[in-house]
C-alpha cells in the first residue's frame, strides 16, 4: 500500500500540489437478516480503492479510483490537481490549513471475537430463533432481525510525512416486531431502532445484547400498543430512555456544533447552525447538569466515532462541547479550525470510504452521566406527573437545528412516581436551547450506554457515517408533548 | 479490468461468461454497475469542494434451489471473481429452503424492454473547467445582488448490466447533470434545484436568478401563528412529500401489512383530481427500463381519479399474492418489473412516478396565487419524516423561501413552519394542480410532478428564523 501512496503523492506534488493526501481503503461488509422466518438479507461486499485529496493554487481537488496500478493511481492524482486548479478559479481567498505534526501509527480497534470468523450458520440460527420468538406472540404481523459486520482498513499517507494504518471492526444487531390492526401500524424495536445497536467491536456485542431473551417482551409490547390509548397532548415533564436521548444529542447538539455548517459550507443541503461564533463561551446551551464531549479516543468506549486518527491525519481528541451548561466547542477540521483562530483541528474529518472526500463529522458526541448516584427507578420515582418515552420512531429538526420534533415507539404515563398506563404514538417537540435548559436530572454511569447511529447523512455527494452517542436516561421539565397528532 | 468506470456491454458479457463458467452449473445472476461522477460544491461564493470518482463493481447472486445470496466486489481479477462466487454460495448453502423463492428469470419469460436513449456524450465529457464555469455563473448572480451563494454543479455517467445463467441479458446507460443553488441574504434565503440526463437542458444561471429573487423577496420575514393554511406547494415540495408514499405501493408491503394501503386497495383514497402512474419511459424520467431481476418495467396506473388501482410486484411477490386474499383486490397479478435485486427486505417499489392532469384542468402557479385569499407559497420542504405509517402523517419544515399569500398576491416572507400533515388527507384536499414537470427535491427520488394548491395544510409550530 505504501507504494500506492507514494505514486499518488509524488505525482500530485510534481503537478504542483502544495498538500497531497492518499487514503487507501479496504472495506468488507457482511449483512444477514430475516423477515417472518425467511432469510431476507444474505450478502457480502468488499471494496478497495484510493481517494486522493490535494491543495493546489489555494483550491481543493479530490479524485478517487479503484485502479491501483501505477498508471491508474498517477492518473487519478493528476486529475485531482487539475480539479484543484479549477476550484482555485472561483475562490475569494486561498484555502489555509492549521499545522498538524506528521504521524506514523498502526492501530486496530479492540475486537475479541472476529465477526467474520463466526460461522454464518451460527449467526443465522440465532436470527431465526429471535424471529420465531417475535412471531410466537399473537398479533405480530411482521418480524424482522438483522446483523451487520464491517471491517474498515485504511492506509493514510500525506505529503507532510504522515503514515497511518488503522483497522476498525464494527458489529451491529437488532430486531423489530410490527403489528397492524384496524387503523394503526405499530412497531417495537430492540435494542434500538435503525437496526439495533452498533459498536466498534467484535461479535462479543451480539451476546451482550441478549436478543433472544428480549424478543417476546418486545413483541408483546408491540401488540399491546395496538390497543393502547393515544399519548395525550399537553405540556408535561418528560423522561427519555438513553437511546432516544442519544438521538436527541445527535440532532440538537452534534449537528449544530459542526463548524463547516456554522461557516456556511453546508448551506445548500444539510443547512447551517444557530451556533454562530458569537455564542462560543457565552451561550447557556443547557442546565448545569448538561456536560457534553466529542470524544473519538478509544478510552471513551467502542463507539462508531472511535478511532486513533481522523481522515486528514489528526490525532483523536476529546473536545469539550458543553461544560456545566455553557457552550465551549465546535467540531472542526484543519481548514475550519484556522478560520476561528484555533491552532489545531479538533480531529473531526471523516470520509465514507475511498470514493468520498473527508468532511467535518461527529465522532462520539456524548452527554456525561450524572455525578450524583441516580438510578432509573429513582428518576421515575422522583417524577410526579409526566411521560416516559422509549426508542425513536421519527426525528426532524430545522436547518439551523433549532426547532425539533421526535416521535417514539412507546410511552408510559408517570403518575406519583410510578410508571402507569402505556400510551401509543408519543411525540415531543421544542426549541433546542430551551429543551436542554429544562434538563433537571440524569442517571448515573450504571445507566449510561454508548449508542451507535449508523446512518448519519451529510455532504454532497451524500456520505453516510456512523456516530457514537453516550447517554443515560434523563428528565426534562414542562416539554410540549403530542403535537404531532394534536390539534 | 480494474477501475474502469466505462465498461461496455460486450466486456460486461465477457465478465459474466467468466463467472458462469466458474459456477459450473449453479444458477448465477451477475449485475455489473459503474460509472464516473463529478461534483463541484460551492459556499460563501467560493468553490469549497470539488470531487471526481470512477468506480465499478460486480455483484454475483447464486441460487441453490430455494436458497439465494449475493456477494459483491470492485475487483475484477479472476481470483476475486471466484472468491465472490464462493462467498455467495457459502451464504446460500447454510440457509433453510424457501419454497416460495422463484427460479431465476429465464430468457423465455424475459419480455423485451423498450430502448431509450438517456446518454449524452457532451454531458459525459464535461470536466472540472466546465463545472467551474457553471458555478461561476451562479456566483456572479449572488455577487451582483449582494447575496451569499452555496450549491453544487454535478455531472456523470453510469451503466448497469444484468445477466443470468438462464439467458437473460440487460443493459442500460445514462448521463446526468444537476445544479442546486441556495442564495442567502441577511435573514432570508431562496433555493432551486434541477437535473436532466443532458447538461444542455440545465441552465444554472436561471436557477440562480430564481433563487436570488426568492431570497430578496423573503427578506425580513414575519412570524405567523401556526395553524391550518391553504398552501401552494412548488413541485420540489410535492416531490418530497409524495416520495414517502412510493414504498406503500408495494405488493410485499401489503402482504406484510406494513403499507398504508392495507385494506384500502380499490377504494377512492384521494381526490378525483389525482392520477398517478409509474412510467419509466416518460420523457421526463430516467433510470433503467428493467428491474433487479431483469424484468422489463411496465407502466402502472397506481391511482386513477383518486382510486388506488395497482401496486408494484416483483416476481416472487406476484407469486405470493396470487395465492393470497389480496389477489381478489388486484386486477392483474403479475411481475411488474419493479423488484429490487434479490435477496432484499423491501420487495419492490415504483420509482418513476408521473402525475397526470386531465386536459384543461391545469392551472399555473400565478393562477393559484390569484385564487388564494390567504395562504402560503412554499418553495421546498426539509427533514421530512414519517410520524404515522398508516395515516401517513409526515412532519418536516419549510425552508428557503416561504411566503404569505394574501388577496391573490405574494406578500412577505415568513418564519419557517413545522408541519404535521397526513399525505393521504393532503391528496384529498387538493384544490388546483399545475402541468407536471420533471422536479427534484432532497428527500425523494426525482419525479414528474405538478405544483399543488392544497386546503387545510396543518402547521403546528414556528421556528426562530
Amino acid at each position: 500500500m505504501r507504494k500506492i501512496g507514494e505514486w499518488a503523492l509524488e505525482m500530485a506534488v510534481a503537478r504542483g500540489a502544495s498538500l497531497a493526501e492518499a487514503r487507501i481503503v479496504s472495506d468488507r461488509t457482511r449483512a444477514l437478516g430475516t423477515r417472518n422466518g425467511r432469510v431476507a438479507t444474505a450478502s457480502e461486499n468488499e471494496s478497495l480503492g484510493v481517494g486522493i485529496r490535494v491543495l493546489a493554487e489555494g483550491g481543493w481537488g479530490f479524485a478517487a479510483t479503484q485502479d491501483l496500478t501505477q498508471e491508474g493511481v498517477e492518473s487519478c492524482a493528476a486529475l485531482a490537481v487539475e480539479i484543484a486548479r479549477a476550484s482555485a478559479r472561483v475562490r475569494q481567498e486561498p484555502v489555509q490549513l492549521v499545522d498538524e505534526p506528521p504521524a506514523v501509527k498502526e492501530w486496530s480497534s479492540p475486537c475479541e471475537i472476529d465477526p467474520f470468523e463466526v460461522p454464518i450458520e451460527e449467526s443465522l440460527e440465532l436470527l431465526r430463533k429471535v424471529d420465531a420468538a417475535l412471531r410466537s406472540v399473537e398479533g405480530v404481523t411482521l418480524a424482522e432481525t438483522n446483523m451487520l459486520f464491517r471491517r474498515h482498513e485504511q492506509w493514510f499517507y500525506n505529503s507532510e510525512g504522515s503514515s497511518i494504518h488503522q483497522t476498525r471492526t464494527v458489529t451491529g444487531a437488532g430486531m423489530a416486531a410490527h403489528a397492524f390492526e384496524g387503523e394503526t401500524i405499530q412497531t417495537r424495536s430492540y435494542p434500538n431502532s435503525f437496526g439495533g445497536q452498533y459498536q466498534t467491536r467484535g461479535y462479543e456485542l451480539v451476546a451482550e445484547l441478549r436478543l433472544l431473551e428480549n424478543a417476546e417482551r418486545v413483541a408483546r409490547e408491540c401488540v399491546q400498543l395496538l390497543k393502547a390509548p393515544q399519548c395525550p397532548e399537553g405540556t408535561r415533564d418528560l423522561v427519555l430512555d438513553s437511546s432516544q436521548l442519544g438521538l436527541q444529542i445527535h440532532e440538537s447538539i452534534g449537528h449544530p456544533i459542526e463548524l463547516d455548517r456554522v461557516l456556511g459550507y453546508e448551506a445548500n443541503f444539510a443547512g447551517t447552525s444557530f451556533l454562530t461564533l458569537d455564542k462560543l463561551y457565552t451561550l447557556r446551551y443547557g442546565s448545569e447538569l448538561v456536560n457534553v464531549v466529542a470524544d473519538a479516543r478509544p478510552e471513551h468506549g467502542p463507539g462508531l466515532g472511535t478511532f486513533a486518527f481522523d481522515d486528514e491525519g489528526v490525532q483523536a481528541q476529546c473536545v469539550p462541547i458543553i461544560t456545566e451548561g455553557r457552550f465551549e466547542g465546535y467540531l472542526s477540521s484543519r481548514e475550519t479550525a484556522g478560520q476561528i483562530g484555533r491552532g489545531r483541528s479538533g480531529g473531526n474529518m471523516r470520509a465514507d470510504g475511498w470514493t468520498r472526500t473527508p468532511i467535518v463529522r461527529m465522532t462520539n458526541v456524548s452527554i456525561l452521566p450524572g455525578e450524583k448516584p441516580l438510578s432509573f427507578e429513582e428518576l421515575i420515582g422522583s417524577t410526579d406527573d409526566g411521560i416516559y418515552m422509549e426508542t425513536n420512531r421519527s426525528w426532524s429538526i430545522d436547518d439551523k437545528r433549532y426547532n425539533f420534533q421526535f416521535g417514539c415507539e412507546i410511552g408510559w404515563e408517570i403518575k406519583g412516581g410510578k410508571l402507569a398506563r402505556m400510551v401509543r404514538n408519543p411525540s415531543y417537540s421544542g426549541i433546542t436551547t430551551e429543551f436542554w435548559n429544562s434538563m433537571d436530572a440524569i442517571c448515573d454511569r450504571r445507566h449510561w450506554t454508548l449508542w451507535g447511529t449508523p446512518n448519519c447523512g451529510k455532504g454532497q455527494p451524500e456520505q453516510t457515517m456512523g456516530t457514537g452517542h453516550g447517554a443515560a436516561p434523563a428528565r426534562f421539565r414542562q416539554v410540549k408533548i403530542g403535537g404531532a397528532y394534536g390539534s | 479490468m480494474n477501475g474502469n468506470g466505462k465498461l461496455d456491454q460486450a466486456r460486461c458479457g465477457e465478465i459474466f461468461d467468466q463467472i458462469r463458467k466458474m459456477a459450473s452449473g449453479t444458477n448465477v445472476e451477475v449485475t455489473i454497475t459503474g460509472g464516473r461522477s463529478a461534483l463541484t460544491r460551492f459556499a460563501n461564493n467560493s468553490i469549497t469542494q470539488n470531487v471526481s470518482e470512477e468506480s465499478c463493481e460486480v455483484s454475483v447472486r447464486v441460487q441453490l434451489g430455494g436458497r439465494t445470496a449475493r456477494a459483491t466486489t470492485n475487483r475484477f481479477d479472476r481470483e476475486s471473481l471466484r472468491r465472490v462466487l464462493q462467498e455467495a454460495e457459502a451464504l446460500a448453502r447454510v440457509q433453510e429452503e424457501n419454497p416460495e423463492l422463484q427460479a431465476m428469470l429465464s430468457s423465455r419469460e424475459q419480455t423485451s424492454a423498450a430502448v431509450v436513449n438517456r446518454y449524452c456524450e457532451e454531458t459525459a465529457a464535461m470536466g472540472a473547467s466546465e463545472r467551474a464555469d457553471r458555478v461561476a455563473a451562479m456566483v456572479e448572480v449572488a455577487q451582483r445582488d449582494g447575496l451569499n451563494s452555496a450549491g453544487t454543479f454535478s455531472c456523470g455517467e453510469s451503466f448497469q448490466a444484468l445477466f443470468n445463467s438462464r439467458g437473460v441479458e440487460r443493459w442500460h446507460r445514462e448521463t446526468m447533470a444537476q445544479a442546486s443553488v441556495t442564495m442567502q441574504a441577511e435573514d432570508s434565503s431562496g433555493w432551486q434545484k434541477q437535473n436532466y440526463t443532458s447538461a444542455r437542458l440545465l441552465n444554472a444561471r436561471t436557477l440562480a436568478e430564481v433563487a436570488a429573487e426568492k431570497a430578496s423577496r423573503s427578506a425580513h420575514p414575519v412570524e405567523l401563528e401556526p395553524g391550518e393554511f391553504t398552501v401552494i406547494l412548488e413541485p420540489s415540495a410535492v416531490v418530497d412529500l409524495i416520495g414517502f408514499l412510493a414504498a406503500d405501493f408495494s405488493g410485499l408491503a401489503l402482504l406484510e401489512q406494513r403499507s398504508c394501503l392495507n385494506e384500502r386497495l380499490g377504494t377512492r383514497l384521494f381526490g378525483e383530481n389525482i392520477t398517478i402512474q409509474d412510467d419509466v419511459l416518460h420523457p421526463g424520467q430516467n433510470g433503467p427500463v428493467f428491474d433487479g431481476e431483469g424484468v422489463a418495467r411496465q407502466r402502472l396506473k397506481l391511482v386513477e381519479r383518486g382510486k388506488v388501482c395497482d401496486v408494484a410486484m416483483a416476481r416472487g411477490t406476484a407469486a405470493r399474492i396470487a395465492k393470497s386474499e389480496l389477489a381478489q383486490k388486484i386486477d392483474r397479478v403479475r411481475a411488474t418489473g419493479h423488484g429490487l435485486g434479490l435477496p432484499n427486505e423491501i420487495g419492490e417499489m415504483p420509482v418513476n412516478l408521473v402525475f397526470e392532469v386531465a386536459p384543461g384542468a391545469a392551472k399555473t402557479v400565478p393562477e393559484m396565487i390569484e385564487a388564494t385569499e390567504r395562504g402560503l407559497l412554499v418553495t421546498r420542504l426539509w427533514y421530512i419524516r414519517e410520524v404515522d405509517p398508516y395515516e401517513k402523517i409526515l412532519t418536516g419544515m419549510t425552508r428557503d423561501g416561504t411566503f404569505l399569500v394574501e388577496n391573490g398576491k405574494v406578500g412577505k416572507g415568513i418564519r419557517n413552519f413545522r408541519f404535521n400533515q397526513s399525505v393521504l388527507e393532503m391528496l384529498r384536499q387538493m384544490l388546483d394542480v399545475s402541468e407536471p414537470v420533471r422536479a427534484c427535491g432532497e428527500e425523494a427520488f426525482d419525479m414528474v410532478a405538478p405544483a399543488m394548491r392544497v386546503g387545510g395544510f396543518r402547521f403546528t409550530e414556528v421556528t426562530r428564523f
